[in-house]
Order: C-alpha cells, then sequence, then structure tokens
C-alpha cells in the first residue's frame, strides 16, 4: 500500500499524518514541540510507525510549518511548503467548496481565501498572539480550567462581559480585573472568546470578504467556545473538520504526493532516522558586517546542511533543505 | 569636507563619485545590517519610520569614520520624510556631534534654497563642470537600472541558483570603479556580458510580479529582507515601479511625479497623499495591464501615504484582477514570516496561472 507522510512541525505543536492512495487518514500523532522540534520529530515518526499498517510503505514526504526547512532535511523531504498552501490545500480536500479557512493555531493565525478552488488570498497574524492557542492555554490556567473544558464553560455563559482584546498582556489584566470584581467565570470565559474572535476579525480579517463555506482548523477548533463566537461574529454555519488539529501535515502528505509524481522517487530517509543522533547548532559570520546567522545541522559529527548566509558562502552543502541532496545514513 | 550620506541600493556608488569628483571626501556608506539598525532605533523617536532609523544608523556609523557633513534628499506634503532631516540634525545635535546636515529639496520646489546649498558642495567647480559631472552621473545611473533590471529578469530563469546574484555583484564592481564615460560604456559591457554568461532555462515562463511602495524600502535591499532576491529565487520575474533614473526623470527634475500612474490612479484617489502613496495605487492598475501576475506592496510600519494606498487595494485588487500582498516592515519584523508569505503569495499566483488554463506548467497541488 502507498503512504504519504505529511510533517508540520510548529512553535507549540508537532503533527503527523499518513495518507493512503485515496486521501484517507490512515493515522496521526500530536506532540508539543516544547523547543526541540528535532526530537519532537522523531518520537512522532517513532509514534507514528507503530501505525502503519502491514504492507504499507511510505512513497512520499513533506513539511510544513516554521521548522520546515529543518524538518525537510532530516526525514528527507519530497516537498517543503508554507503553512498557508498546505492548510489550504488539506480545507479543500475536506470541503471541496470551501471559501474561508480560519486557522487559529499555538501562535499565529490566518485567513485564507479560496474560489473555485483556488487560493485568493490570506493573511497571517503580525502584532499581537492574543487569540491564539498559547494564549488560551496560559488563560485556562490561570483560572484552573482544564483547556478541554474551556469552550464547553463558556457555551453556559448568559451574558459574557466585555474583554479588552487587542493584546494578550491588557486582555489578561482586564480578565483579572473582571473576577476582582465578581463576575461569573463563565462569563469572563465567554467574554474572552468574543474579544478573540474581535480581534481576529479587525487583524488578520479586516478587509477580507468572508464567504460559506467557511471551515475552522488548528488546535483552536477544539474550542467549541471560540466556535461559538465566530458563528455570532460572522452570522454562517463554521465547519470544523475531523482532523482540524493536524490540517498542517494533512496539507503536507497531499502536497508530497504530487511532488513524487514529479519526482518519481522519495527522498524518505526512513523511519530509522528517529534513532540517529542530529546536532543543530549556529554561529555568527564575522565576514562582513551583515552579521548572518548560520544554521547547521550534523548528523553524528558529519556535517548535513547549512543555510542562513547572505552571500552564500557557507552554503556551499545546499544553501537550504534541498529535498534532493542526498546523504549516507 | 568629508561627507557622509544614507545608503539606498546602487545610488550610494553614484553620489560617491559626485562627491569625489567636486573634491569631496565621500564617506561612503556600509551596505546597512542589523547592528545598523538596532543602533538606528536605539536613539530614533519609536513611531519613525525603518527609512528614519537606518539612515540614522548609517550616519553614526558614518561618524566613527570621520563623517562631519551629511546629504540627504527632503520632502514635503503629508510624508514625515520633510520632517526627518531636521530631526536627524537634531538627534544628532543631542548626542553631542556638531555635524552638519545639509537636505537637498526637490530642485523646482525650492529652486532659491536647492541653487544656494547646490553651490555650496560645488566649492571653486565652475557650473560647467558641475554639469559634466552630473552628465556622467546619469550615465552611470542608467548603466546601474540596465544591469539591475536585468538581473530580475534573469534570476528566475537560472539554474544553479546564486549566479544572477553573484554575476550581479561583479558587474556592480565594474561599474564602481568607472571613472569617465568611456570606462562607464567599457563597464557596462562587461558587466552585462557577466550577465550573459549566467546558464538559464531559456523555456521557463516566470511568473511576473510588480513591487510597489515607499521609495527606500523599495530600492534598498536590507530595508525589504532581499525581497527581490527572495522573490527570483521563488522563480519569479520582478520589476519594480520605481527606478533610479525614472524617479530622477519623475520626481527630481520635474514637479508633477509619474504622471503614468498618478492619472491610473486619479479616479480611485485624487489627491495626492504624500510620498508614493497615490503611486501606489495607479502602479497596481499599470501592471495588472502590462499582464502581471501580482504585485508585492512595500511599506515602513506607520507610513501614512502608504497605508491610505493600502486601504484602497482590496478594491483595485478586485477590480482589475491582480492579487496584492502588503508587507509593512519596522525593526520587530522577523525575515522568517516575511519569507512565509512570499511563498505562499507566490503559490497562490501559481495556482491562479493554472487555474486561467492560460498556462501549462507543472504545478504543485492535486487537482
Amino acid at each position: 500500500m502507498d503512504l504519504y507522510l505529511g510533517i508540520d512541525v510548529g512553535s507549540v505543536s508537532t503533527n503527523l499524518v499518513i495518507i493512503d492512495e485515496k486521501n484517507e487518514v490512515i493515522a496521526y500523532e500530536y506532540l508539543r514541540t516544547r523547543g526541540q522540534p528535532i526530537r519532537a520529530v522523531q518520537e512522532g515518526l517513532k509514534a507514528i510507525a507503530q501505525k502503519i499498517p502491514q504492507g504499507g510503505s511510505i512513497c512520499g514526504v513533506g513539511t510544513t510549518g516554521s521548522a520546515r526547512y529543518l524538518t525537510g532535511v532530516i526525514v528527507g523531504a519530497d516537498t517543503v511548503k508554507n503553512e498557508i498552501t498546505a492548510h489550504a490545500v488539506a480545507a479543500r480536500l475536506v470541503k471541496p467548496d470551501v471559501q474561508t479557512v480560519l486557522e487559529l493555531g499555538g501562535q499565529d493565525s490566518k485567513i485564507i481565501l479560496l474560489r473555485h478552488g483556488v487560493v485568493t488570498d490570506f493573511a497571517m497574524n503580525t502584532i499581537c498572539a492574543a487569540g491564539t492557542g498559547s494564549f488560551l492555554d496560559h488563560q485556562a490556567a490561570r483560572l484552573g480550567i482544564p483547556i478541554e473544558e474551556f469552550g464547553a464553560l463558556a457555551l453556559r455563559s448568559r451574558s459574557p462581559v466585555h474583554i479588552a482584546g487587542r493584546c494578550s498582556v491588557f486582555a489578561e489584566s482586564d480578565m483579572i480585573h473582571k473576577q476582582q470584581v465578581g463576575h461569573l467565570t463563565e462569563d469572563i470565559i465567554a467574554g474572552l472568546c468574543d474579544a478573540l474572535v474581535r480581534n481576529y476579525m479587525n487583524n488578520v480579517g479586516k478587509g477580507k470578504e468572508i464567504l460559506p463555506p467557511v471551515v475552522f482548523q488548528g488546535g483552536v477548533a477544539a474550542n467549541i467556545g471560540i466556535k461559538a463566537a465566530f458563528e455570532k461574529a460572522l452570522q454562517l454555519e463554521i465547519f470544523v473538520p475531523p482532523y482540524y488539529h493536524v490540517m498542517g501535515a494533512l496539507g503536507a502528505a497531499l502536497l508530497s504526493r504530487s511532488a513524487v509524481k514529479k519526482k518519481k522517487t522519495t527522498s524518505f530517509r526512513g523511519f530509522s532516522t528517529s534513532n540517529l543522533d542530529y546536532k543543530t547548532g549556529s554561529f555568527e559570520c564575522k565576514g562582513c558586517p551583515n552579521i548572518c546567522e548560520i544554521i547547521t545541522i550534523s548528523l553524528h559529527g558529519e556535517l548535513l546542511a547549512r543555510w542562513g548566509s547572505r552571500c552564500g558562502k557557507w552554503d556551499n552543502l545546499e544553501s537550504s533543505a534541498s529535498p534532493a541532496q542526498e546523504v549516507n545514513v | 569636507m568629508k561627507i557622509g550620506y544614507g545608503h539606498m541600493g546602487t545610488l550610494t556608488m553614484v553620489v560617491e563619485m559626485i562627491l569625489e569628483e567636486l573634491g569631496h571626501e565621500p564617506v561612503v556608506p556600509f551596505r546597512p545590517t542589523r547592528q545598523t539598525l538596532a543602533l538606528g532605533a536605539k536613539y530614533a523617536p519609536e513611531f519613525a519610520c525603518i527609512p528614519f532609523k537606518i539612515v540614522l544608523g548609517t550616519y553614526l556609523e558614518s561618524l566613527a569614520r570621520g563623517a562631519d557633513c551629511f546629504i540627504s534628499g527632503g520632502g514635503y506634503g503629508p510624508c514625515r520624510a520633510g520632517l526627518y532631516g531636521e530631526l536627524h540634525s537634531r538627534i544628532l545635535q543631542d548626542l553631542g556631534y556638531n555635524a552638519e546636515l545639509i537636505f537637498l529639496f526637490p530642485p523646482l520646489k525650492k529652486t532659491v534654497d536647492f541653487m544656494r546649498k547646490l553651490s555650496r558642495l560645488k566649492g571653486r567647480h565652475s557650473w560647467f563642470s558641475l554639469a559634466r559631472i552630473i552628465s556622467k552621473a546619469w550615465a552611470k545611473l542608467n548603466a546601474l537600472d540596465e544591469l539591475e533590471m536585468m538581473s530580475q529578469r534573469l534570476r528566475p530563469l537560472e539554474l544553479t541558483r546564486g549566479q544572477t546574484s553573484k554575476a550581479f555583484e561583479k558587474g556592480l564592481q565594474y561599474l564602481h570603479q568607472a571613472k569617465n564615460r568611456g570606462e562607464i560604456e567599457e563597464a557596462r559591457a562587461a558587466a552585462l556580458a557577466e550577465m550573459k554568461k549566467i546558464e538559464i532555462d531559456p523555456t521557463a515562463k516566470p511568473l511576473k510580479i510588480g513591487i510597489i511602495g515607499e521609495i527606500y524600502v523599495q530600492l534598498e535591499p536590507f530595508a525589504n529582507f532581499y525581497v527581490e532576491e527572495a522573490l527570483g529565487h521563488l522563480g519569479a520575474e520582478v520589476r519594480r515601479s520605481i527606478y533610479l533614473t525614472s524617479y530622477t526623470r519623475h520626481d527630481v527634475l520635474s514637479t508633477r511625479g509619474d504622471m503614468n500612474s498618478r492619472s491610473l490612479a486619479q479616479p480611485y484617489l485624487a489627491q495626492k497623499v504624500g510620498g508614493h502613496g497615490q503611486n501606489s495605487v495607479g502602479d497596481v492598475i499599470r501592471f495588472a495591464q502590462m499582464g502581471y501576475d501580482g504585485v508585492v506592496q512595500l511599506a515602513p510600519f506607520s507610513c501614512i501615504p502608504e497605508i491610505v494606498a493600502k486601504s484602497l487595494m482590496p478594491f483595485i485588487s478586485k477590480k482589475f484582477g491582480i492579487p496584492v500582498l502588503t508587507l509593512f516592515i519596522d525593526e520587530q519584523t522577523g525575515p522568517t514570516g516575511i519569507q512565509t508569505r512570499l511563498e505562499a503569495f507566490v503559490d497562490l499566483l501559481e495556482q491562479r496561472r493554472l487555474a486561467s488554463g492560460r498556462y501549462d506548467f507543472p504545478g504543485n497541488i492535486i487537482q
């Protein structure tokens, strides 16, 4: 059976998805990155390898997310794609006529507009992380509510309070203030959901024509409180796909299919790569006043790749995670 | 006088030549770096825009290298550039420097002031000799623009990534060394010959992307995270709305600005909003009419003229059927965020091309 692997390594979570020839999800893994992308990828590979059905083999690998180049080198990716394209491709798979994708991840939020299956516009948050998963996590912990129950609690609110949502720090102080004056926790949480959605609409959603069907994905889509707040703000039905939290990885897997179709073979290094000793490092090149930060990655002491220089001086090993690069492991 | 000035793309070497010919000792600015920006940001008001901060950083670096005078272009109108010279000068004073700052305002608008400053800069040279120097500088500007446009056209076609940028740098060095008209012509030919040596794929049909927006972030690659190179490496041919020669013609030797783009903008933005704000609107339309696939708008964070232009973009983009990606840049902007957006924008444009059915080349999306 031909299988395709997608890996999305973001700031907060690392996700892996395996799909078959019918684009059905066979297995997935959702792990915390915890600032160590290589280890997260290796753990994820180990775990997902156990779930591969008999006779299945990986015929293509795609990576996405902020650590996509690094991960691409480690696993031998056939395609390395930005997360906007990956999310759009995945949303189109689950809802072919999708026109709007709302994505709220660990530390970023995006909006992607599609018309007739083609991405026509997108935006990512630039100013503030309020409204993203990390902030919600933090607030849930502060209020002593498990994040899983956060959304359900918000739905119980009868009169949400108004929370200043422009900035995560101010939102927090405003919430504390509302607690001190005696508002109900569920009203505060519901108010926070409204504030986050308002912030999102003013920030990434500004000037965008939001048409149905709307797909809501990313880790925050688990939060039914946010979903309800979006529905209220947009006056539209919001669709949360079954694999909402690993859509980036799903997109990367789909993209690897078309990459391999063109390349004919995969560059995947195999699951044994999860036992290898990869080391990353960086140094500042002092060759000129540009002071580039050069990233190096090595395997058992041998340099695999190096990138980050403006002039190309350090790139004799290929400037970036070139998927075609052959390395003996 | 040891004269320093801001670094702005290829203009830097032309100013160097003019100052040298006039008998001054130019303190040629280094290409700005993160250190330059950090230095400028430290002493600049928080909400000054990134060109102000980079140029201030350059001034401070040049002072350490012995500059005792700075020259700069000035402006007026809703764009803050008109105020910036004065602000620079006071910040330097507060820091205890005695450098003289000379701001050259558009000659046709403040003619007396301009002539007075020019005559001070020309020193004992005759007006005739000054005219000769200027005409030499003009020849160099033309050669530089030609070289730059060629690099923008060839970069997406190159077979080995980085070849074009290397050849371009070599060409810049040739032109840098050229001191008279004959040498400039030779250097130009040698530079173009370097470019012709680049191995390319002549059958490729690269995406075409127009770059519009504020002049400094367009012309200074450091300020725009080397967006031209990044787009070229992603397989797109770029063309800016502003080149040094066209800027000189439209905004220095004339008071009217680029009337082609301004009149295109007229029905949607009927007045000047400072800087190149009105141009930005017209330039999107111009690129759309030229059959470009998309436009990248570059703007310093908090730039009023470009904010005005940006607010019209959703409408213009829809009406003329051309996607626009706006990048606001300040010292907090991260290169990764820019790269991700550029990659996604190129994917978007490729998909559009595929969907339009006008092109037949392998895409990356499963249908």
